[in-house]
């Protein structure tokens, strides 16, 4: 019986997305993918949320017509079994039975319809964004540019298996992070230099192809301080699974400090870029 | 085999030798039999690569294979074979060209050697792209897209090789389908009306049309990537003008129709099978032929849903969801009629009835969750997920392949003169419903947890869903052994079945013929009152 309750609580967080993440002390939350997870990803930002909301209503509905189809099949195969019914019926026609299951479906896929289109045009593109960033897909790395702030620019690689430190998750953390002032609305630019890449955060609900000749605009908001963690998501060649994203959310403050430090860091390593300027 | 011995004796003086009979074939069920055992083999090879897949992901950081592009081509192999060379000859080469003229009283196919290219154009096909496997040089994935596959970043000839074998396969497809369209409008027997003819026709021919209209685009989306990789051109190349976009709107123009060719035909069988068993002509019988042909017209009109993070507009983005939602209606209407076919029936739960219930149960499942699928603001976060592997793998490894062994048990007996093992046959089902739901619904889990597809390595928190996934895999592979087992039981016996041994549920013409049919049927036609 505990036993049962047990189960029933995870699936129940898994469906509904309770999952706690947890918790580093000074970084904030943690935005990646747990062990045994059934839910989508818990929600870090804006567009998240209302991806879970619409997930869960669409959930809800595939969920009880697939229990429905299952019940039929299950009270066909035992009321109408050969045994129990010897003489078949020749019923081959019933039109109100046909026009309802046409109409009541297309009545279904409106309820989905309405707020999937509300959520799309909320998704593509944010009219007022607090900053740029530029997203470019290399194999098999990352490169991420501030355009509104100096130009900074960072690679950004995963931290292969004998470099890895205690609490670094394996082919999620990177050396580099991108760093993101929080509770801002941030767009992204993506692009490659090569083959084309996915830019995939989960967390954020945010997901763009990186496309060499393309610019591909979309937006994100982190709306805690943390760290989030997403991966490349279209197949670029044989390091594929090698290239993670990892987001750093930091405060405003921290944000500028950030800065500063890397404008430094770029001016003493990265002179000669700076001299072509 | 037996079937042709017996036979011999009505062909007085057609006494045809091995090589005649089967290299140069031009009769309909011989080369029906040719695809089949041609799927079994593509089916067998596939499902080879699919258990070493699933065998390299039972656990992370695991080195089963060496390198991503050893994984990358066997991915790129493992779909073009399952699809091209195992559901298609099996669904369309093998079924259909056995069974439509049998079912529309016809003596024959309407071009009996066009028909032999059409298969023998598929074993060349076959090693052509064992060929880039086995060169290890295929790694773009089955979708191929560029740049990816252009010459910078998939330099080997082995990618050339599979470019090559879909041209051959696509080529086949066509002829194929040129010739099913030309049977069934024009060789029907008489008083058989297109409103009369068996749903299993009507699906094949939708499916043909479907080829016919959806495959010389992807011979044209292939032919530009051969001359961008050989002949200096840039039709994906951005650098030369180009445009890696207008690829994936090429091949998903193909693509898409392309799921439908797979599951329409597994349809139709279904559709006979169901009728059969629960002895009651099938329900709604113009709503079921109309449902596929708006399947087959929609199907057309919905491709960019597979793009949807490619940066189309979002208005582009609510057209095509909105025509994929659409989809679901028709496909409604098949499962319910299916479902009020039963409702009051005789039902019996032989071997084929119970491949066609459990394929109503997994086509619901990957039908519903193709309904998520379709929402573009969900996709945006399960696209190129496990959850898309899941959701195809639902309607086609499950749909497809269970509507592909109905029809194996349901016409094994009309085909060979021999019937299956029941027993076996139930143990092949129950090992195979079991093992495939393991493999494939927890694969929703790790879909939804962000898990992306085409990764030989991941990280560790997608462990515990990877390993049960492994598991129903190996399940699974197990229940294949199985069905091998039937296949030996079956050609094995010396039983000999009646013409029509499923009784008074099966209703169509290839029941009025002997078991096996003789080598020429239809001497005389059949009239349809």
């Amino acid at each position: 019986m505990r036993m049962a309750r047990r189960l029933l609580a995870v699936v129940a967080c898994g469906i509904l997305n309770l999952s706690i993440a947890p918790f580093a002390a000074a970084q904030g939350v943690v935005g990646a993918p747990q062990p045994w997870e059934m839910g989508m990803q818990r929600s870090f930002s804006p567009i998240k949320d209302r991806i879970i909301d619409l997930h869960d209503l669409v959930l809800a509905i595939i969920t009880v017509i697939t229990l429905f189809v299952a019940a039929l099949l299950i009270w066909v195969v035992y009321r109408y079994n050969a045994q129990r019914n010897p003489t078949p019926s020749r019923t081959s026609h019933n039109t109100i039975l046909e026009i309802s299951w046409t109409v009541i479906p297309v009545l279904i896929l409106v309820v989905i319809a309405i707020p999937s289109f509300r959520l799309i045009y909320y998704q593509d593109r944010t009219p007022d964004p607090d900053m740029t960033i530029k997203v470019t897909g290399h194999q098999w790395y990352w490169e991420y540019s501030y355009p509104d702030h100096g130009n900074i620019d960072i690679e950004s690689r995963y931290v292969g298996d004998d470099d890895l430190k205690p609490g670094q998750l394996r082919l999620l953390d990177v050396d580099n992070q991108l760093v993101i002032p929080v509770n801002k609305k941030i767009r992204i630019l993506t692009t490659s230099e090569d083959v084309i890449h996915s830019f995939f955060i989960p967390s954020f609900g945010v997901q763009r192809y990186a496309i060499p000749g393309r610019t591909i605009e979309t937006w994100l908001e982190a709306n805690q301080i943390g760290t989030f963690y997403g991966e490349c998501n279209q197949i670029c060649g044989q390091n594929h699974s090698q290239m993670p994203i990892s987001v750093r959310a930091v405060s405003e403050a921290d944000f500028k400090t950030w800065v500063d430090q890397a404008k430094k860091a770029a001016s003493v390593t990265q002179l000669p870029k700076l001299a072509s300027q | 085999m037996d079937a042709t011995t017996a036979v011999d004796h009505h062909e007085h003086g057609h006494h045809p030798t091995f090589v005649q009979r089967w290299l140069f074939s031009t009769n309909h069920k011989d080369i029906g039999t040719l695809y089949l055992i041609f799927a079994v083999i593509g089916g067998t090879v596939g499902g080879t690569l699919s258990e070493i897949m699933r065998a390299q992901l039972n656990f992370p950081n695991n080195h089963l294979v060496n390198s991503g592009q050893e994984w990358n081509t066997i991915i790129t192999t493992h779909g073009l074979l399952m699809i091209f060379f195992s559901v298609m000859p099996a669904l369309i080469g093998g079924f259909g060209n056995w069974f439509i003229p049998l079912m529309i009283g016809a003596p024959d196919m309407a071009f009996p050697r066009l028909n032999n290219i059409s298969f023998w154009l598929l074993p060349p096909a076959f090693v052509l792209i064992c060929t880039g496997l086995l060169m290890g040089e295929s790694g773009s994935g089955w979708t191929l897209y560029p740049p990816l596959s252009n010459s910078t970043y998939e330099p080997g000839m082995g990618m050339d090789c599979t470019l090559f074998a879909l041209h051959l396969a696509g080529l086949s497809s066509l002829l194929g389908s040129m010739n099913f369209i030309v049977t069934i409008f024009n060789m029907r027997a008489p008083g058989m009306t297109l409103h009369k003819m068996p749903l299993f026709i009507w699906s094949e021919l939708v499916t043909a049309f479907l080829l016919l209209l959806a495959v010389p685009v992807l011979a044209g989306a292939i032919t530009m990537l051969i001359c961008d990789r050989n002949f200096g051109t840039s039709f994906f190349d951005p650098a030369g003008g180009g445009d890696p976009v207008l690829f994936q709107h090429l091949f998903w123009f193909f693509g898409h129709p392309e799921v439908y060719i797979m599951i329409l035909p597994g349809f139709g069988i279904i559709s006979h099978v169901i009728s059969t068993f629960s002895r009651k002509p099938i329900f709604g019988y113009l709503g079921m032929v109309y449902a596929m042909v708006a399947i087959g017209v929609v199907g057309f009109v919905v491709w960019a849903h597979h793009m949807f993070i490619s940066g189309i507009d979002v208005d582009t983005r609510a057209y095509f969801m909105a025509a994929t939602l659409i989809i679901a209606v028709p496909t409604g209407i098949k499962v319910f009629s299916w479902i009020a076919t039963m409702w009051g029936g005789s039902v019996e739960l032989k071997t084929p009835m119970l491949w066609a219930i459990g394929f109503l149960f997994v086509f619901t499942v990957g039908g519903v969750t193709g309904v998520v699928c379709a929402n573009a603001g969900i996709d945006q976060v399960i696209h190129n997920t496990y959850y898309v592997v899941a959701h195809f793998h639902y309607v086609l490894s499950l749909g497809a392949v269970f509507s592909i062994f109905a029809g194996f048990y349901y016409w094994i007996g009309k085909m060979s003169g021999h019937q299956y093992p029941e027993y076996w046959g139930k143990v092949h089902f129950w090992m195979t419903f079991i093992g495939v739901n393991l493999t494939f619904f927890p694969q929703h889990f790790l879909g939804l947890s962000g898990m992306p597809r085409r990764y030989p390595d991941y990280p560790a928190a997608f462990a515990g869903w990877n390993f049960v996934s492994s598991l129903g895999a190996y399940l699974s592979g197990a229940a294949f052994l199985v069905f091998l087992y039937v296949c030996y039981r079956t050609f094995t016996s010396k039983e000999h079945v009646a013409d029509n041994y499923w009784g008074e549920g099966a209703t169509t013409l290839e029941w009025t013929q002997t078991s096996p049919p003789a080598f020429h049927t239809y001497l005389e036609l059949p009239r349809i009152s």
